[in-house]
């Protein structure tokens, strides 16, 4: 496996580069937030500098992590519409999650999960983005009519809630499945891990070497 | 600020019991509407006793200055000129924290000990531990907590905490020249009203009565209104104020079920690891 030749490129520099700059970013934001959340979580406020330098900079972090997902979501969206061989993987998901999958739909470049992962992400990120804008103290909270901060600040929980167990579940699946980490922090994965978990896109990779 | 001869009994963002062994009596700010002549005398002392001064404003066309709660403004007069079956009527309502026995802004908060509600009901802001996200103004139902734009906190009225503390009333009552404000026990305070009700009725206000609303679990500021069957005559005083329910559902339901779900979605994922292991690629297929 140390062997240059088994090894395919799965993402680019920038790719990773964008890539973590969301993930370091949601991190942060999930710390911050959930912080001010639920008392349970407010001694996060620690990582921070306190509880006032959290909510200062919980906002202006979102809105690294907005623009840095926003050129993400442009990169990898159109290697995540949903096919029909998707759908028919989807069906198969309890036999995935148990190990025991045979005769799967030849996936391409993501698959089904990793694409549902995608289009919450493009939902939630814009949502945290408007709500979280309308309840920005000192700056942008009071323009707005209390009763829309009201309703804004319920769904920014709510979206927030989505997105944590949607990359709770993301984080999850890239150390279940190993081999996987290094598609984002090397840029490779081995060939047989590309023919394994996502033969339609090494098939089509191939073609182009070959 | 947390005297002795005040017990906390509810703290903001804490999920476990405060102190409450003393049993204290419930005080209250009865404001008499039909007797308040308008002269901001509690305006000033207010300022004087809690030394804020307001920027210096301008003037909008009535008689409101400065126009709106601030920071530095913990009261302000509203002045409306309504008519009514009795012909026009001024209108003049001391506005401010109503110190609701159920207080919203103590809900939302989401930093320790930054709302306080004493035993005595008094509802505190304690601003050394506000950091300013503005999540009380989302919980009240009277539209009072201001974010100071000198230092990003919060500001309400106290009820002159530090003076109930050693027994003096709130500095307000003290300035005023009519009796419209009066202070001492919750109870006293309703038969005090009831009186005032009865005077009131006797001079034809059929509809007069006592504002202490329900749905906050009443107030420990009281209004006696000439119309209290239309409060809203009074500057859009709210006719059944409550906490909003996009704040219930936000800091009720929302917040214990939201973290539970998160901790077993992390303890799921370790667990289906533990219980199928890794997702590996079967060794004949690395060898092909």
């Amino acid at each position: 496996m140390s062997n240059e030749q088994n090894l395919v490129q799965r993402h680019g520099t920038n790719e990773r580069l964008n890539h973590w700059v969301v993930a370091i970013t949601f991190v942060l934001l999930a710390l911050s937030g959930l912080a001010l959340f639920h008392p349970a979580f407010f001694f996060l406020t620690n990582l921070f500098g306190g509880g006032t330098w959290s909510r200062i900079l919980h906002p202006f972090i979102g809105v690294v992590m907005f623009v840095s997902f926003l050129a993400l979501a442009a990169k990898f969206r159109n290697d995540n519409r949903i096919t029909d061989a998707d759908r028919e993987w989807g069906k198969h998901l309890a036999e995935i999650m148990a190990n025991k999958a045979r005769n799967l739909p030849e996936i391409g470049k993501y698959n089904y999960g990793q694409k549902c992962l995608f289009w919450v992400l493009v939902v939630v990120v814009p949502t945290l983005m408007v709500s979280g804008f309308i309840i920005w103290q000192p700056y942008f909270a009071p323009a707005f009519p209390i009763a829309l901060v009201r309703f804004a600040v319920l769904i920014h929980a709510l979206a927030a809630f989505i997105g944590i167990i949607a990359i709770i579940v993301h984080v999850y699946a890239a150390i279940w499945t190993p081999g996987s980490i290094r598609a984002m922090t090397r840029g490779t994965v081995t060939a047989a891990w590309a023919r394994h978990h996502h033969p339609a896109w090494y098939k089509e990779i191939s073609k182009g070497v070959k | 600020m947390a005297l002795q001869s005040l017990d906390v009994t509810r703290r903001s963002a804490t999920t476990t019991a405060s102190p409450h062994q003393r049993q204290t009596a419930e005080v209250a700010k009865l404001i008499d509407v039909s007797k308040c002549i308008g002269c901001k005398a509690c305006q000033v002392a207010c300022m004087e006793w809690n030394d804020v001064r307001d920027e210096i404003g301008t003037n909008v066309g009535v008689y409101d200055n400065p126009p709106d709660l601030s920071g530095a403004s913990w009261t302000v007069m509203r002045y409306s000129e309504v008519e009514t079956d009795r012909g026009l009527e001024w209108l003049i309502r001391k506005d401010g924290c109503m110190h609701c026995a159920d207080p919203g802004c103590l809900k939302a908060c989401p930093a320790p000990g930054a709302i306080v509600q004493y035993s005595n009901g008094i509802v505190d802001f304690h601003e050394e531990n506000c950091i300013g996200c503005g999540y009380c103004i989302t919980g009240c139902p009277f539209n009072i907590p201001r974010i100071s734009k000198k230092d990003g906190k919060v500001y309400k009225c106290t009820l002159c905490s530090d003076r109930v503390a050693v027994g003096l009333e709130p500095a307000c009552i003290k300035s005023c020249p009519t009796g419209a404000l009066v202070f001492g026990t919750k109870e006293d305070m309703k038969h005090h009203a009831d009186e005032r009700i009865k005077d009131l009725n006797e001079r034809g206000f059929k509809n007069a009565g006592l504002y202490d609303p329900p749905g906050v679990s009443g107030t420990h500021v009281m209004y006696v209104l000439q119309h209290a069957d239309q409060p809203h005559l009074y500057h859009g005083l709210p006719k059944d104020p409550a906490i909003s329910p996009m704040v219930s559902l936000w800091k009720g339901v929302a917040k214990p079920l939201a973290s539970i779900g998160i901790g077993l979605a992390v303890l799921g994922a370790f667990f289906h690891y533990i219980k199928e292991g890794p997702n590996e690629v079967k060794e004949e297929e690395t060898e092909k």
